[in-house]
């Protein structure tokens, strides 16, 4: 915790009256489970030390260290807001409404519907923002300037969206799935969609692909989608829309907010850093690359030369595992095979760990990095430029001193 | 025939010129040889010693000006004479470093602020820089403001600035 921030705590214990007069964006309609976080500075229902990158929107990561466990608690997963969630949600009404021109007909549901006309799953499923990473491009792009930390892992809980639109009926010509939620554009104008995204019929109809209700076994905070949303590993987060309202089923690629321009989009061919690319090149992101972070320790760790190192963390792809994890600490000259688990599904991330002994004292790097059972590794140097800094997979490092 | 007269009156000409040309020629060998005389002979003036000074402080604030003005020329903000960009403190920069140094030393270096301290600090252990009191900051400050590193290549050093490095407590061995 920063000196700044332990002071604002401190003097906050001091002015508690201050902060609960002052106006609290969101703070009424808290849902069951979130717990409010008694400073002005801090987003309600998630952690103080979240770095937020943007207040509107909201959007904020978690720092790697703080993505330690297996499955992210919900009050230390990104958000990656596009415009205000819903002021007012309630459960017991809330619609959700399957149409469009590849749909058999059109069809509402409750969540009690969801909940009772339909298997339920649960996945371990991970998110990660299309543009994580993009802070390191040169020449920069715009745009929210993540570091390593918008990326989380939950247990997801809903049904399986294929069961859903099947129950709808598709017809043969279906393409795409777009989504439309309940938040609001940020110029307030209803008429406005914030984000309306999707993903190819054939991803749709994956058995991991869900509309879930839970996160962790808990409500779905408010700024994670309360209280329905959508779930697809391996593709860019921005496709697994929030406080989901409709689904249409399209008869060719959604066109909804975000979906055309150059939004979620990389060069269809490679291009050099700084090139200027038309829309008409730019197509869009399906997969997620291989990518892994060092969550355990926290970098700037000093330790004695007569001490072993124990480092830990996760590897994740939108291939079916991750194969191989390596880490090393001569800058990339040598690597070294760290241990890792299982998954417990397909795009559920895999936690890696090792000890690492130092030669010894000075400085050091922990270099990070996975390759997945397509055989494809995570760069030392950054990947291709892009103009809109997507996909940055290059390799994690943290700092060691040995003293 | 017609021609006649003309041809004379052309030979004429001819000599004329060859004379005009022959007296000057004397003329100039005369000035060549005598130049020196003559011109002390008609061009002498006494002039007071308040009037040579005065003359000779005009003369000197004419041509440093002239050169000043040429000397602080700035095109599309870089500072002709050296290179160097535009900026605050540009002429506490000029005056303090480039006498030593070429400008260019500045212009294809980058640093932040600790590193140009650092250039300095060395410069003045190793290569007999005086102290330069209160334009050291004033001189920092333009360096880290135009001379500022770049991001550049395919990956950055990590923040070691910015790490806050602590003792990590491990359990067991030591």
């Amino acid at each position: 915790m920063s000196k700044r921030r332990k002071f604002l705590k401190q003097s906050a214990l001091y002015t508690t009256a201050t902060i609960m007069g002052a106006r609290v964006v969101f703070a009424e309609n808290l849902p069951k489970g979130m717990k409010y976080i008694g400073l002005s500075e801090d987003i309600p229902g998630k952690h103080p030390d979240m770095i937020v990158l943007n207040d509107r929107p909201i959007n904020m990561e978690t720092p790697a260290h703080l993505l330690n466990d297996a499955l992210t608690p919900n009050d230390r997963f990104f958000v990656r807001n596009n415009g205000l969630p819903p002021s007012k949600v309630d459960p017991a009404t809330w619609q959700l409404e399957i149409s469009g021109e590849s749909a058999k007909q059109t069809k509402n549901y409750s969540l009690e519907d969801l909940k009772t006309k339909f298997e339920q799953v649960s996945y371990q499923i991970t998110l990660e923002c299309g543009g994580n990473g993009r802070k390191e491009y040169n020449p920069p792009a715009k745009g929210n300037q993540w570091g390593t930390g918008a990326v989380g892992c939950a247990k997801w809980t809903g049904v399986r969206l294929r069961d859903v639109l099947q129950d709808v009926g598709v017809k043969s010509n279906a393409v795409y799935i777009g989504y439309y939620g309940a938040d609001i554009h940020l110029s307030g104008d209803p008429n406005k969609d914030p984000i309306s995204r999707g993903v190819p019929i054939s991803k749709a109809m994956e058995a991991e692909s869900m509309i879930a209700w839970a996160m962790n076994d808990e409500d779905i905070p408010l700024l994670n989608g309360y209280p329905l949303r959508l779930v697809f590993g391996g593709y860019p987060a921005s496709c697994s829309g929030k406080w989901l309202e409709k689904i249409v089923i399209r008869d060719k690629v959604h066109d909804g907010q975000k979906m055309t321009g150059s939004s979620y989009r990389v060069p269809c061919h490679p291009v050099a850093p700084g090139a200027k690319v038309p829309d008409e090149n730019m197509c869009i992101i399906e997969e997620m690359p291989v990518k892994s972070l060092i969550t355990y320790p926290m970098t700037g760790a000093t330790i004695k030369l007569s001490q072993r190192l124990p480092i830990q963390g996760h590897a994740w792809t939108s291939a079916d595992q991750i194969k191989r994890v390596e880490y090393s600490i001569d800058f990339g000259s040598s690597w070294k095979a760290c241990q890792i688990s299982s998954a417990t599904n397909r795009f559920a991330w895999q936690q890696f760990k090792a000890e690492i002994i130092f030669p010894e004292r000075g400085y050091y790097e922990v270099w990070a990095r996975a390759t997945d059972s397509d055989g494809r590794t995570q760069p030392m140097i950054l990947p291709g430029w892009n103009p809109k800094g997507y996909l940055n997979n290059a390799c994690h490092r943290i700092a060691i001193k040995v003293s | 025939m017609p021609q006649q007269p003309d041809e004379y009156s052309l030979l004429n000409a001819l000599m004329s010129l060859i004379y005009l040309l022959l007296g000057v020629i004397i003329i100039a060998l005369g000035y060549l040889t005598m130049g020196d005389m003559i011109d002390w002979q008609t061009a002498q003036k006494r002039y007071t010693h308040e009037e040579l000074q005065a003359l000779t402080e005009d003369r000197k604030a004419l041509r440093e000006q002239s050169r000043s003005e040429e000397w602080d020329r700035i095109e599309n903000g870089i500072h002709v004479n050296t290179g160097l960009k535009a900026g605050k403190h540009l002429d506490i920069v000029i005056s303090s470093c480039t006498s030593c140094h070429s400008a260019k030393l500045i212009t294809q270096n980058r640093a932040s602020r600790a590193g140009w301290k650092q250039m300095i600090d060395w410069m003045q252990e190793t290569q007999g820089l005086q102290d330069l009191g209160r334009s050291e900051g004033k001189i920092l400050d333009y360096l880290a403001a135009h001379y500022a590193p770049t991001h550049v290549g395919r990956r950055q050093n990590l923040d070691v600035d910015a790490i806050k490095w602590y003792v990590l407590e491990l359990e067991g061995d030591e």
